[in-house]
C-alpha cells in the first residue's frame, strides 16, 4: 500500500546549520505518527516543510506516492493544526470552518451542511454563530481540527496543539484526540515535546535529535527497547551512569560505573573489555525489599539507606543512597508494603541485568 | 484612607475639569452663541440664523463647503491606499532590524514642520521647480511647466502630510495579525486575494478606521497645503475661516463656518464610527 | 504574502519597487529642500549656482544667513519658549489625567474621557478661534464691568500657549495612560507592604516606570507645539513663533535663507527624537 506521507533525505539548511539532516520516514495511511524531540530538534521544521510554508534544502516529501515539492502550501492535500490553533478571529465558528470549502468554490448550501455535520462529529452542535473568543481551551481545540477535516485532507499535521491547555484538558484531549482520528479515519501527524502525549496516542513515535531521527517504533519499541542512549534518556525516566566493561559474556555484562559501584548488565551495541559505556536502569524496574532474601533473583542487589521520600501519589519514589556513596531513584509500590517507610531506614534494592540497558558511550 | 482616596480624587479631577471646560467646552459654547448673532449696530446684537441663512445660500460659501469635505475624503481614500501596501510591508514583509529601519525612515518626515514639507513640493513643483527642470531636459517639456497651484498639486501635499498618521496605526494592527492566522488562511486552500479579502483587512479595520478618521482630520482642517498649493480660485473652507475673522473681522459669520467645519467633521466621524461598530474610545485612545 | 508563503519573484521585485517609490516619495521634499540650503542664488530653485554656506553664516545682504537674521532669531526664541511652557503644562496635566483614569472609578468616568479625545476630532483652526471668541468675551466683559484691559487675554503668547496645550494635553494623556496601564499594581502594593506612603510609593516606583513615557511626551508635545500651524495662526500676536514667521517670509518669496532654517529644523527635531529612541532603549 502506498503510504500517505513519505519523506525521503530531506534535509534544511539556514545557513551554516543544519535544522534538518536527511531525516527519511513513511507514514502508513490511517496511522497516527508523532515526531518526539525536544525544543529545537528541527521537528517544526520537517512540519512547515510538509505543510509548504518552507522549502527543504535537498531530499522529497510525497503524499499518496506523488511528490509536493512545487505545490504551493494553499494547493496541498495537508492541512495543519497550529500551535496556537489560528483560528479566525475576525469570523465566527461557522465561518472558520466553512472557510476552506468557500476557497474549494463548494455551493452555500452544501457548506452550510457539511459545517454542521462537522460540528456534530466534534460534539459541539449549534454553536456555529459564535464567535472564537466565547469559545473554551478544549472547545477552540476541536474547531481547529474540524476546520481541517471537513476539506477532507489526506494528511493532518498537529503542531504542539494542547500546549496551551492546561493540565487537567490535556489528559482528557489527548483521549479524545485519538478518538477523533478513529473517527475521521485521516493520517494524523503530531508534533510535541512531551512523550506522554505521544506515548499515549501513536501508533509510531519518531524520536528526533538535533535534526535527525534517533529511533522510529511503537510506544513499546522506544519505552522497552532504546536504541540510543538518547531515546533511553529521554523516554522515561531512568537511572545513569558511566562505567567501564570489565567483563563479556555474550550480551551479558560485568562492569564498573565511575564512583565504584558494581553492577552486571545488558547491552545494546557490540561492547568489549575496557570499552566506557552509558549504563540506563529504570526506576520501576528496581524492586525494594526489607530483607535481601526477597531479592535473590536479582543479578544485581544492594544494601541501601534512604535519603529521600519523593511522594507523588502513584508515582512516588525514594532515594537510596548505597555504601560507596552512590544515589539511585527507585520506585515506591504503593501496595503498602512500605508504607511507613522513612528517612534513615535501611532497605535492600535489586534488579536484574536485562533492566539494565548499556550503551557504547557517544562521543 | 478614604478621605484621602477622596482629595487625591478631587486634586486630580481639577486640571481635567479645569482643561476642558476652559479650553474645549466652554469656547465652543461661545463660538456658537456668537453664531446665533446678528449685528445689528455697532455694539447691538439680536439673536438670529441669519449667519446660517447667509452661509447656506451664498453660493461660493456652499461650494467650498462641499469641495473641501469631498476632497477631504478622497485625500483619505488615496492616503489609505498608498499606505496600506506600505504598512503590511513594515509588518508582515520585512524582518528584524529592516523593519525598525523602515518604520523610523517612515516616521522622520514628520519631525519637521508641515511648512517645510509644503516648502518642499512648492521648490519640487513649481514652474522653476526640479520637476519641470526635469520634463524639459529628458525632452517631455519644450517650456517650463507649472505644476504648483492645482488641484492635483494640492493633493499631492494633503496626502504626503497625512500619510504618516496612516501608516502607523495600520503598521501596529497588522503586526498584532499572527503569522500563522495567515499561514492557515493558505493552508486551508485561500489565495493572496481571498486572504487579504477574509483575512487581512478584517483583522486590519481598527487601523483603517483610527487611521483614517485622523487623516479625514487633517485634511479637513488643514490650511497651509490649500494655501500653499492650491489654486487661487479653488479655496478651502479653513481659509474662508480665516479670512473673515482676521481680514474681516466678521466673526459672527467666521464662527458660524466654524461651526459647520465642526459639524461635518462630526458627522463624518460619527458615520465611519457607525459604520464599523466602534466607539471613540476603542479607535482613538 | 508573508516570507513564508512561496510568492512569484515578479511579484516580490514590484512589491519591493513599490515600496522603494514610497520611501522617495518620502525624502524626496525634505532633500531638495535641504539641498538648495547650498545654492549660491536668491532664489531656492534651479539652475544651481554654486555651493555656499551663506545661507547659514552671511552676515551682509543680499545672502544674510539664518544665524545674522533677527527676525528669525527672534522667532525661533519665541518658539522655544512657547513649546517649552505647552511640555511642561501638557505633560503634568496629560499625568494628572492618566492617574485619574487609571486608579479611579467614578460616575461620568466614561464621558469625561469622551470629552478628553475630543480635542483630537476638533479641526485646529476651529480650537484657535473658539478660544479666540471666548478670550475676548472674557476681555470685553471685565472691560465692561471693571474698565480693565487684560492684554494677555489679547491675541499673543499666552493664548498660543493655551491654544496648542488645549490638544497636545490629550496626546500626553495617551502617552502616558498607555504605559500606565502596563504597570503592575501589586509593584506599589509592595511598596506600601514595605512601609512607605502611598505618595512615596507613587513617587519611589510608579513615578520611575512612567519616565520614559513622561520623557516622550515631554518631547512629543515639545515637537508638535513647535511645528504647530493651525492653533497657532488664529491666536498669535505680534510676536510670531517660528513657524507663522516662516509663512509670512514665504508668502512674500522664498529665499535659500527658508531653506537653511528648514535644514537646521530637520536636523534639530531628528536629534531630538534620536536622543528619545536612545534614552528609551537604555
Amino acid at each position: 500500500m502506498t503510504p500517505d506521507l513519505e519523506c525521503a533525505e530531506l534535509a534544511k539548511r539556514f545557513g551554516t546549520t543544519t535544522a534538518v539532516d536527511n531525516v527519511s520516514f513513511s507514514v502508513p495511511p490511517g496511522s497516527f505518527f508523532s515526531i518526539l524531540g525536544p525544543s529545537g530538534c528541527g521537528k517544526t521544521t520537517i512540519m512547515r516543510m510538509i505543510a509548504g510554508f518552507l522549502e527543504p534544502t535537498s531530499g522529497d516529501i510525497r503524499i499518496k506516492g506523488g511528490s509536493v515539492l512545487n505545490t504551493p502550501p494553499n494547493k496541498r492535500p495537508v492541512n495543519m493544526v497550529f500551535q496556537h490553533l489560528a483560528l479566525f478571529p475576525m469570523m465566527t465558528i461557522a465561518e472558520n470552518i466553512g472557510y476552506g470549502l468557500r476557497r474549494n468554490k463548494v455551493p452555500k448550501d452544501q457548506i452550510a451542511h457539511k459545517v454542521d455535520e462537522a460540528l456534530e462529529r466534534i460534539g459541539l452542535p449549534g454553536i456555529g454563530h459564535r464567535k472564537v473568543d466565547e469559545l473554551s481551551g478544549g472547545q477552540k481545540q476541536r474547531v481547529a481540527i474540524a476546520r481541517c477535516m471537513v476539506l477532507e485532507p489526506d494528511v493532518l499535521l498537529l503542531d504542539e496543539p494542547l500546549g496551551a491547555l492546561d493540565l487537567k484538558l490535556r489528559e482528557h484531549m489527548k483521549v479524545e484526540l485519538k478518538a477523533l482520528q478513529a473517527a475521521f479515519d485521516t493520517t494524523f501527524v503530531y508534533i510535541t515535546h512531551d512523550q506522554s502525549e505521544a506515548l499515549v496516542m501513536s501508533d509510531q513515535i519518531a524520536v528526533m535529535n538535533q535534526g535527525r531521527f534517533e529511533q522510529v517504533g511503537t510506544a513499546q519499541d522506544l519505552y522497552y527497547r532504546p536504541d540510543t542512549p538518547f531515546v533511553a534518556g529521554f523516554i522515561g525516566e531512568a537511572n545513569r551512569w558511566k562505567g567501564r566493561i570489565e567483563r563479556v559474556e555474550g550480551d551479558a555484562l560485568q562492569l564498573r560505573t565511575d564512583s565504584g559501584l558494581a553492577m552486571r548488565a545488558t547491552a545494546v551495541n557490540e561492547l568489549s573489555t575496557g570499552d566506557t559505556a552509558e549504563i540506563f536502569v529504570r526506576p520501576e524496574t528496581i524492586r525494594l525489599a526489607a530483607a535481601p532474601t526477597a531479592l535473590a533473583t536479582f543479578d544485581n542487589q544492594l544494601r541501601c539507606t534512604v535519603t529521600s521520600i519523593l511522594f507523588n501519589g502513584a508515582a512516588s519514589r525514594v532515594l537510596v543512597q548505597d555504601n560507596v556513596g552512590e544515589t539511585l531513584e527507585v520506585t515506591l509500590p504503593q501496595s503498602g508494603e512500605f508504607a511507613a517507610l522513612k528517612r534513615g531506614d535501611t532497605v535492600h534494592i535489586g534488579w536484574g541485568a536485562a533492566q539494565a540497558t548499556c550503551f557504547r558511550e557517544s562521543v | 484612607m478614604r478621605n484621602h482616596a477622596r482629595i487625591g480624587f478631587v486634586l486630580l479631577l481639577t486640571p481635567l475639569v479645569l482643561w476642558l471646560s476652559l479650553l474645549i467646552i466652554i469656547p465652543h459654547i461661545d463660538m456658537l452663541l456668537i453664531s446665533l448673532r446678528e449685528r445689528i449696530s455697532f455694539g447691538v446684537y439680536d439673536t438670529s440664523l441669519a449667519q446660517y441663512e447667509k452661509a447656506l445660500t451664498e453660493p461660493l460659501y456652499l461650494r467650498t463647503f462641499w469641495r473641501t469635505a469631498i476632497m477631504s475624503i478622497l485625500a483619505t481614500g488615496i492616503t489609505l491606499l498608498i499606505a496600506f501596501p506600505v504598512a503590511y510591508y513594515i509588518a508582515k514583509m520585512a524582518k528584524g532590524r529592516l523593519q525598525q529601519v523602515l518604520f523610523l525612515l517612515c516616521l522622520i518626515p514628520f519631525y519637521v514642520s508641515e511648512l517645510v514639507r509644503t516648502f518642499g513640493w512648492m521648490i519640487l513643483l513649481r514652474e522653476t521647480g526640479l520637476i519641470s527642470n526635469l520634463l524639459q531636459w529628458v525632452g517631455l517639456a519644450d517650456q517650463p511647466v507649472e505644476m504648483l497651484y492645482n488641484d492635483s498639486a494640492m493633493m499631492v501635499g494633503l496626502v504626503y502630510t497625512s500619510m504618516l498618521f496612516m501608516v502607523v496605526p495600520l503598521v501596529t494592527t497588522l503586526e498584532s495579525l499572527d503569522d500563522s492566522v495567515i499561514e492557515a488562511g493558505y493552508d486551508l486552500g485561500g489565495n493572496g486575494l481571498s486572504v487579504l479579502r477574509e483575512i487581512i483587512i478584517p483583522h486590519a479595520m481598527p487601523g483603517i478606521v483610527s487611521g483614517s478618521i485622523v487623516v479625514f482630520m487633517l485634511s479637513l482642517g488643514n490650511y497651509l497645503t490649500p494655501t500653499m498649493l492650491g489654486g487661487k480660485d479653488s479655496l478651502w473652507f479653513t481659509e474662508m475661516i480665516y479670512n473673515q475673522f482676521i481680514v474681516r473681522s466678521n466673526w459672527e459669520l467666521g464662527a458660524t463656518f466654524g461651526f459647520m467645519l465642526l459639524l461635518l467633521s462630526s458627522v463624518i466621524v460619527w458615520g465611519m464610527l457607525r459604520l464599523t461598530g466602534r466607539t471613540l474610545q476603542e479607535t482613538m485612545g | 504574502m508573508i516570507p513564508t508563503i512561496p510568492q512569484s519573484r515578479s511579484f516580490r521585485l514590484i512589491y519591493g519597487g513599490y515600496v522603494l517609490m514610497f520611501f522617495l516619495y518620502l525624502a524626496l521634499p525634505l532633500t531638495v529642500v535641504a539641498v538648495f540650503a547650498f545654492n549660491d542664488s536668491q532664489f531656492p530653485s534651479l539652475p544651481w549656482e554654486g555651493f555656499t554656506w551663506n545661507w547659514f553664516f552671511g552676515a551682509e545682504a543680499p545672502q544674510i544667513g539664518v544665524f545674522h537674521e533677527r527676525g528669525i532669531l527672534r522667532a525661533v526664541g519665541t518658539s522655544v519658549f512657547v513649546a517649552a511652557c505647552v511640555a511642561v503644562l501638557s505633560v503634568s496635566v496629560g499625568t494628572t489625567n492618566a492617574f485619574l483614569f487609571n486608579r479611579y472609578d467614578f460616575r461620568g468616568k466614561t464621558v469625561l474621557y469622551v470629552l478628553m479625545l475630543l480635542p483630537l476630532v476638533i479641526p485646529g483652526i476651529v480650537l484657535g478661534i473658539s478660544i479666540l471668541v471666548f478670550s475676548s468675551t472674557l476681555a470685553n466683559g471685565i472691560w465692561d464691568v471693571a474698565q480693565m484691559d487684560i492684554q494677555a487675554l489679547r491675541p499673543g503668547l499666552l493664548l498660543v500657549v493655551l491654544g496648542q496645550f488645549s490638544f497636545i494635553t490629550t496626546i500626553a494623556t495617551l502617552v502616558i495612560s498607555a504605559r500606565l496601564q502596563k504597570f503592575d499594581r501589586t509593584l506599589e502594593e509592595a511598596a506600601l507592604n514595605l512601609g512607605a506612603t502611598r505618595l512615596t510609593a507613587v513617587r519611589t516606583i510608579t513615578i520611575p516606570f512612567l519616565m520614559p513615557a513622561i520623557i516622550g511626551a515631554v518631547v512629543v508635545a515639545f515637537l508638535m507645539s513647535f511645528e504647530n500651524f493651525n492653533t497657532t495662526l488664529m491666536l498669535v500676536g505680534s510676536d510670531a513663533p517660528l513657524t507663522i514667521a516662516m509663512f509670512d517670509r514665504l508668502k512674500e518669496g522664498s529665499t535659500p535663507l527658508l531653506n537653511a532654517v528648514s535644514l537646521l529644523l530637520m536636523l534639530g527635531s531628528s536629534l531630538l527624537a534620536l536622543a528619545m529612541i536612545l534614552f528609551q532603549r537604555r
